[in-house]
């Protein structure tokens, strides 16, 4: 029982502190993709892959006393920070947790800005597609974002070491 | 005359009590209510399990699919039409998607996908991507079509304004299934003026925007919504219902998977079970199927199964108390999980956290980090105001947060005294029942 909320925890306790909500989406995303086990169910919106779940999940991890919530002042907008509590992992130590390579992914893309993230996520929701399919959605779905041809081979390329980091040793 | 043009000889209307009347002039649209994938969303109901609370929530997909098409042809034909940031070559993609948006929607879906990992976004895709009939009627159109109208339902078309239209925080959708859910529940909640909103809608680039005097009606739909997801939704009843539902699901792919004999081959289940369900496998499922299935598990060798079946169909659910998981809780649970087996209930099927994240439904969010779009009004100097800042009301129920969580058990079999009666005894002190 509550499985799904301790591997949010353990995702977040893995990446140290996630910087912003868009960011933890991301990650989470780009996690599922690289196929660990996260249950959380994402729809593609105006800003790519979210989840509601996710949202609702990360909010009852706040209100159960096991993830610390800071809300920051940016430029016309505010930024969430998340980080585990002291109950959070004495909660975690009632959960196995058999995700062994999943720390050095989430710390590798917590380094990574939100930007980026979201066009890697995006990549990743159009995997079916050829390169080139892929780029036209992501000129057409992200047109303000203003991404460039070089921007989505950096994309392509990180998802590859992605995978190789993925990977049980 | 081109097939996307062609329109009946006369209007046709079906009766509907949400919007009075439903009315269909397009040959397409015509066609596409007629194909036998749309006419399978007659026997999959609408709110799953919440006819086991509301007895009159028995409506289908298919009614609440007209409703929202209803919707956007009164949007685009009489509010939209003639305004210059509205390109009417997008009319009929726009129907069709209304119409279709649900079409991959399978039997008791919500409780389907978390157990089979099936996501009915994806099997809508494949329903008019693929080879039926829906395509065919799609593919008269323009060859091209399928695929756009399939897009539109994903959100990834490239118009954004016809994506909003069936998919926004006040959208076709949403406007439809709050007042037909109430309709059919029978709450005197989930009831807003949407005459009004329609009329104040304003196509812009990207969305839907709302006219600054249509706010109060707009604040009234929020509270529809509000007060629909506590009252309906997310009834501890329903949820009692879904629970068993999936516990039953849960339970017949472990036998399946552990070599069990079922006195009736499980057919329609078996591509479920294991993990390769085609379109066509999944166009044969239907609750009527479902239904059929676990009337048939009430008399199997299995007592888990057995029982989790009867409990389904006779309405013998699961108790419920109210779960605060702070770490103290927690340790509680597992003393309960403990006492279970020690009682021979096994806690895997009888012992059930149930939360709000659990459930398939979102409440209205202001839209922090950009992650979707939230409801706009537009002023009357042309400035765009996020909903939130200009209405206390919604500041007020907005973005706040309500979890939930419920733990459901059997109290009739805690109750029952005829075996491990210390035990049980105990656990029932734990749970603190009469």
């Amino acid at each position: 029982m509550f499985k799904d909320h301790a591997k949010i925890i353990h995702a977040i306790s893995s990446a140290g502190e996630i910087n912003g909500r868009k960011k933890l989406q991301k990650m989470i995303y780009i996690a599922k993709k690289l196929s660990f086990p996260f249950q959380e169910k994402y729809q593609f919106h105006f800003y790519g892959p979210y989840s509601e779940e996710l949202t609702l999940r990360v909010e009852e991890l706040c209100e159960m006393g096991y993830l610390n919530e800071v809300r920051e002042k940016k430029a016309g907008y505010y930024q969430y920070c998340y980080s585990i509590t002291e109950s959070g992992r004495n909660f975690l130590g009632m959960h196995e947790m058999d995700m062994p390579t999943l720390e050095p992914c989430l710390c590798d893309m917590n380094e990574q800005h939100a930007r980026f993230l979201e066009l890697v996520s995006t990549v990743l929701y159009f995997d079916t597609l050829e390169k080139d399919e892929v780029s036209e959605k992501v000129f057409t779905l992200k047109s303000k974002q203003k991404y460039t041809h070089e921007e989505i081979d950096e994309a392509y390329e990180y998802i590859k070491k992605l995978k190789e980091k993925a990977k049980l040793d | 005359m081109k097939y996307s043009r062609e329109k009946l000889s006369e209007e046709k209307v079906f009766k509907d009590p949400v919007h009075r009347y439903i009315h269909v002039r397009d040959r397409a649209i015509w066609d596409l209510i007629s194909t036998k994938e749309f006419q399978r969303l007659r026997r999959v109901k609408q709110l799953g399990t919440t006819y086991l609370t509301f007895h009159g929530a028995e409506h289908s997909r298919l009614n609440h699919s007209l409703g929202v098409y209803e919707i956007v042809r009164r949007i685009v034909d009489d509010v939209f039409e003639g305004r210059p940031e509205w390109n009417q070559e997008e009319r009929l993609l726009s129907l069709c998607a209304a119409l279709l948006h649900d079409l991959g929607h399978g039997p008791f879906s919500h409780s389907f996908e978390k157990v089979f990992d099936l996501d009915h976004e994806q099997f809508t895709r494949e329903i008019i991507l693929g080879r039926t009939e829906v395509n065919g009627v799609l593919r008269r159109i323009d060859p091209d079509f399928p695929k756009k109208v399939s897009d539109v339902i994903a959100k990834t078309y490239e118009d954004k304004l016809v994506v909003s239209l069936i998919s926004s925080q006040i959208d076709a959708d949403r406007m439809d299934y709050l007042q037909r859910d109430a309709y059919f529940t029978g709450v005197s909640y989930g009831h807003f003026d949407m005459e009004r909103i329609l009329r104040v809608m304003r196509p812009r680039e990207d969305q839907v925007v709302i006219k600054q005097s249509g706010m109060h009606a707009v604040e009234d739909y929020i509270m529809s919504r509000y007060q629909m997801y506590w009252q309906v939704y997310f009834h501890p009843v329903s949820r009692s219902a879904e629970v068993i539902l999936t516990k039953i699901l849960h339970r017949a792919k472990h036998l399946y998977n552990t070599g069990y004999t079922f006195k009736q081959e499980p057919v329609h289940f078996r591509s479920l079970f294991d993990g390769n369900v085609t379109v066509e496998d999944y166009l044969k499922l239907d609750e009527a199927v479902i239904l059929y299935y676990f009337q048939v598990w009430e008399v199997e060798e299995d007592g888990i199964l057995r029982d989790l079946c009867l409990r389904f169909m006779n309405r013998k659910l699961f108790k419920y108390v109210e779960f605060h998981p702070s770490n103290e809780q927690m340790n509680k649970l597992m003393e309960l999980n403990r006492l279970f087996k020690k009682a021979g209930i096994d806690p895997e099927y009888y012992l059930v956290v149930d939360s709000s994240s659990d459930l398939p439904y979102d409440f209205y969010r202001p839209g922090e980090e950009e992650e979707r779009l939230p409801i706009h009004l537009l002023k009357n100097n042309g400035e765009i105001r996020e909903l939130s800042r200009e209405s206390e009301i919604v500041d007020a129920i907005s973005g706040k947060r309500r979890t939930d969580h419920k733990l459901y058990f059997p109290a009739d079999l805690l109750r029952d005294e005829s075996t491990k009666k210390n035990v049980k005894r105990q656990i029932r002190e734990l749970l603190e029942l009469s």
